[in-house]
């Protein structure tokens, strides 16, 4: 093989402007081993030595999935950083024009697995504005409580395994303790745990269960324990602020401009927050705080997401109070199946309830791009109709992906144990991300 | 497989001969019975069936009463591979390798319908099934399986632990793809391009 | 550590309350005002406009598409400096140009446009990369390659980010792929276990040694340079 050189940077010192230490170039030689060039000036001199070469994945438990890293340390700080993502792409948008709009939703759930029940609100909004459809009032307000729910869902998970990454291994048992008693409502309202498909096209699977809302707010009421409880333990923890703060800095200009969405912005201190700025299902009018950080740092994405956390609860106090009465889903059914007494009594909405179910509503040719803030940041469902009840294309923009793309910069310079904490910080699922 | 000669050390010999006494049924029942309650799950957890598999070992439906709350993450130290969720092509030779860096006695517990079959994702990216890479002990069906029915397959394997026999000398071999076997059909034997509208042998009569 | 000051983006920048959109009309939407823009500053640059379902398409010559992204990032009246997205859409009819979909924000003004180039399949699919005015285009697009085969020119890294780099079927994405894939399916498996995991788990990982050969012309001229590959 020839001799090929990659000079992966031409280091003039040994630091960079932010006092990291700066990569050394590399020689591929003949043997086909690649060495360093020359010792890195401004380090240890006389401890000349090859790079090491790690491979962390894709089988890792703190990878959060299939993540595979792979990170060229120089002892223990990590000088690059190359991230291998794909080992769970499941073909999504593929599979998605074969699909009518209304069994797409079974999909929605499995790629963001943690936000299952968001994800069909997201792309029950998509479908809604593609359709040209208005939702009832009724149907808003479950929406809301679905997706905050599924906030909640999916910021115990984060924090959960988020701990168990840092160390402790206890917030994991009482956030899943939590999770089980949301686990049990969805389950009564929808049927399924965790993936739920909860919505359709023009409204939502079931309307809640009489008693529901007594579960709710018992579980609205308990809540603030668990999370008190997690706050004295982690937040002024010694262990904990150490291991956190300072880590993966990312200031508020190169988070823009790397695309990163949702907590991951918010606590660089950029206060978008799609709820706010671009609305939907009538989120101007519930009051609440869009928390944002001042560091870009780890911890300042911990507080982030612990103190939306308590915002989603205020959320949902206020969305369990103004539920209206009403019929949940739309009164068009050539979109959606209508009640089964009638499907069963009367020829037009039997005809109806075959067209809906063997050929699906078809919407008329256009476009949409609906965004969404779910946990892990904007989550958009772009799609395509020509006219057809499958869609020419369905597009998930994933916001896990665009954070993802980041972390080699987050992490050059840190050291090992850190490159975990801060993998763990961006709140990745690999089902978002590989689709 | 099963026609080949006695000699095939795969074949199970229930012959009159095999050394089956008292005191190999009392080691097998002990060696059983530990190895059914202290399996070590090597949880491969890729997609939503891992969050069911984290949720069945937390709090509520804890699985240190059966013996596995110490997930194992490394392969070497691993009783059972619990493969949940749905594997991609492209992750298809990781579990194959962390499969053989199992150190037997190994299980593998396939967790869903996505580990079992494929799942919901009958595509171009997606395995049909681990059983086409490694072999499968018990299969839990479900999108994802309820924590109950989790631990209704590890009671499954359990049981199937517990009925081994050391005097099986198959048992415990390291299932390779034999090429003197005629199942296994070289791949240049078989052809390369599927039909005309690819895999269409798989698809469905809705013609999806 | 220096603590940064918070930028306060759209609706508490500029005070107004933004509400949920209701009975947004089919076409007859009014267009952002970004599209009245592009069309004075590059006449010929922009084909076409369109308002569907309250959201501006702005159709770009291919030729034309970085100029225009790179006048809307940097304008200070446009400030469109979130990129929300890079795909692309292939209709079902042959005869329709494939479209390349930039999806920008601008998170001072609160704006949303989204940016379209089509490329008639007949030729080679090519077109410019925004990576470097927006750094979340570098995977974007990496995808975008992945899945429809379309070269992005002027970036870093253009690999395959979800398939295997081997990965011999095809472009999943594109229409006359089908749904299941082109080889049976026990050739995929064959194909699939023969990837190297180790292949990526040696020092050739940092020069892309297996899939340089195929980078193409001026990447690999850049890589034996000693540019940076993509930060």
């Amino acid at each position: 093989m020839s001799k090929r050189t990659v000079e992966v940077e031409l280091s003039t010192s040994g630091l960079d402007a932010q006092g990291r230490p700066q990569r050394v170039p590399l020689v591929t030689n003949d043997g086909g081993t690649a060495v360093a060039l020359q010792p890195p000036p401004g380090l240890e001199p006389d401890l000349e030595g090859e790079h090491m070469l790690i491979n962390i994945g894709p089988q890792h438990p703190a990878t959060h999935g299939v993540l595979r890293l792979v990170l060229e340390l120089d002892g223990e700080t990590v000088v690059r950083c190359i991230p291998h993502i794909g080992y769970l792409h499941c073909g999504f948008e593929k599979i998605g024009e074969y699909r009518q709009y209304n069994q797409i939703i079974c999909w929605t759930d499995r790629e963001d697995y943690l936000n299952s029940i968001g994800n069909n609100v997201a792309f029950a909004l998509g479908a809604e504005r593609l359709f040209g459809i208005e939702i009832t009032e009724r149907c808003k307000v479950l929406r809301v409580i679905a997706s905050e729910l599924s906030r909640i869902m999916s910021h115990l998970v984060w924090l959960g395994t988020f701990c168990i990454d840092i160390g402790a291994f206890t917030p994991f048992l009482w956030a899943f303790q939590r999770r089980e008693e949301i686990y049990r409502l969805i389950e009564k309202w929808v049927g399924a745990r965790l993936t739920t498909t909860a919505t359709r096209v023009g409204g939502m699977a079931a309307d809640i269960p009489s008693g529901w809302m007594d579960g709710l707010r018992q579980f609205i009421r308990t809540f603030p324990h668990t999370l008190d409880e997690i706050d004295r333990v982690l937040t002024r923890n010694a262990i904990w602020v150490g291991r956190t703060v300072g880590l993966g800095v990312m200031t508020p200009e190169e988070a823009i401009n790397w695309g990163l969405s949702g907590p991951m912005l918010r606590a660089s201190g950029v206060d978008y927050d799609v709820r706010k700025d671009f609305p939907y299902l009538d989120y101007e009018t519930y009051d609440f705080d869009v928390p944002v950080g001042t560091n870009g740092d780890v911890y300042d994405r911990y507080l982030v997401r612990f103190e939306e956390l308590r915002q989603s609860l205020r959320i949902l106090q206020q969305a369990a109070d103004r539920l209206p009465d009403g019929p949940v889903n739309i009164d068009d059914p050539r979109v959606i199946l209508p009640p089964k007494s009638k499907a069963t009594s009367e020829m037009e909405s039997m005809i109806h309830h075959f067209k809906v179910v063997m050929e699906g509503p078809r919407p008329p040719i256009g476009e949409s791009y609906v965004a969404v803030e779910s946990p892990k940041g904007e989550k958009g469902y772009y799609m395509v109709s020509d006219g057809t009840a499958k869609p020419v294309r369905w597009r998930i923009r994933p916001p896990s992906f665009v954070n993802l793309a980041a972390i080699p910069k987050m992490v050059e310079g840190h050291l090992l144990s850190d490159v975990i904490a801060i993998n763990a910080s961006i709140d990745i699922v690999m089902g978002e991300i590989d689709r | 497989m099963g026609l080949s000669a006695p000699t095939d050390h795969r074949t199970v010999s229930y012959s009159p001969e095999s050394q089956e006494g008292w005191v190999t049924t009392r080691m097998d029942f002990i060696v059983n019975w530990a190895r059914a309650n202290s399996l070590w799950p090597m949880p491969f957890g890729t997609a939503c069936c891992a969050i069911e598999f984290m949720a069945t070992a937390a709090s509520d439906f804890d699985l240190a009463r059966f013996g596995m709350e110490r997930m194992s993450f490394s392969p070497r130290q691993a009783d059972v591979l619990i493969c949940a969720g749905r594997v991609p092509f492209k992750l298809a030779p990781i579990i194959r390798r962390i499969w053989q860096q199992m150190p037997q006695p190994k299980w593998c517990i396939s967790m869903g319908a996505c580990a079992s079959t494929g799942g919901m994702f009958d595509n171009y990216a997606v395995v049909q099934g681990i059983d086409t890479i490694i072999p499968v002990d018990v299969y839990v069906p479900g999108c994802p399986p309820r924590p109950e029915g989790l631990i209704y397959g590890i009671r499954m394997l359990q049981e199937k632990v517990k009925n081994e026999r050391s005097s099986d000398a198959g048992t415990r071999d390291e299932m390779e793809p034999d090429p003197t076997s005629q199942l296994y059909i070289p791949p240049q034997v078989i052809d390369e391009l599927g039909e005309p509208f690819g895999n269409s042998v798989n698809q469905t009569r809705s013609g999806l | 550590m220096t603590r940064f000051n918070v930028v306060r983006t759209g609706a508490s920048a500029s005070g107004d309350q933004p509400a949920t959109q209701r009975n947004v009309s089919h076409r007859s939407g009014a267009a952002n005002p970004s599209a009245k823009a592009l069309q004075d500053k590059f006449s010929s640059g922009i084909k076409r406009v369109d308002v569907i379902w309250g959201e501006t398409i702005v159709y770009v010559a291919p030729s034309a598409v970085h100029e225009v992204i790179r006048w809307l990032h940097d304008d200070p009246s446009q400030q469109y400096d979130f990129l929300s997205d890079v795909t692309a859409v292939e209709y079902r009819d042959a005869d329709v140009p494939i479209e390349v979909v930039w999806q920008l924000r601008s998170l001072p003004y609160r704006r949303f446009i989204r940016v379209k180039a089509q490329i008639p399949k007949g030729s080679p699919l090519e077109i410019t990369s925004v990576w470097d005015i927006y750094k979340s285009a570098d995977w974007l697009e990496r995808e975008c390659y992945d899945m429809f085969g379309i070269r992005f020119n002027g970036h870093p890294d253009l690999r395959r980010i979800l398939m295997w780099e081997s990965y011999k079927e095809g472009f999943p994405l594109r229409k006359d792929f089908p749904l299941r894939g082109r080889f049976s399916r026990s050739e995929q498996l064959r194909q699939a276990l023969a990837q190297n995991p180790e292949a990526r788990y040696s020092m050739e990982e940092l020069t892309i040694a297996d899939a340089f050969a195929e980078l193409p012309t001026d990447m690999r001229e850049r890589l034996s340079k000693g540019e940076r590959t993509g930060e």
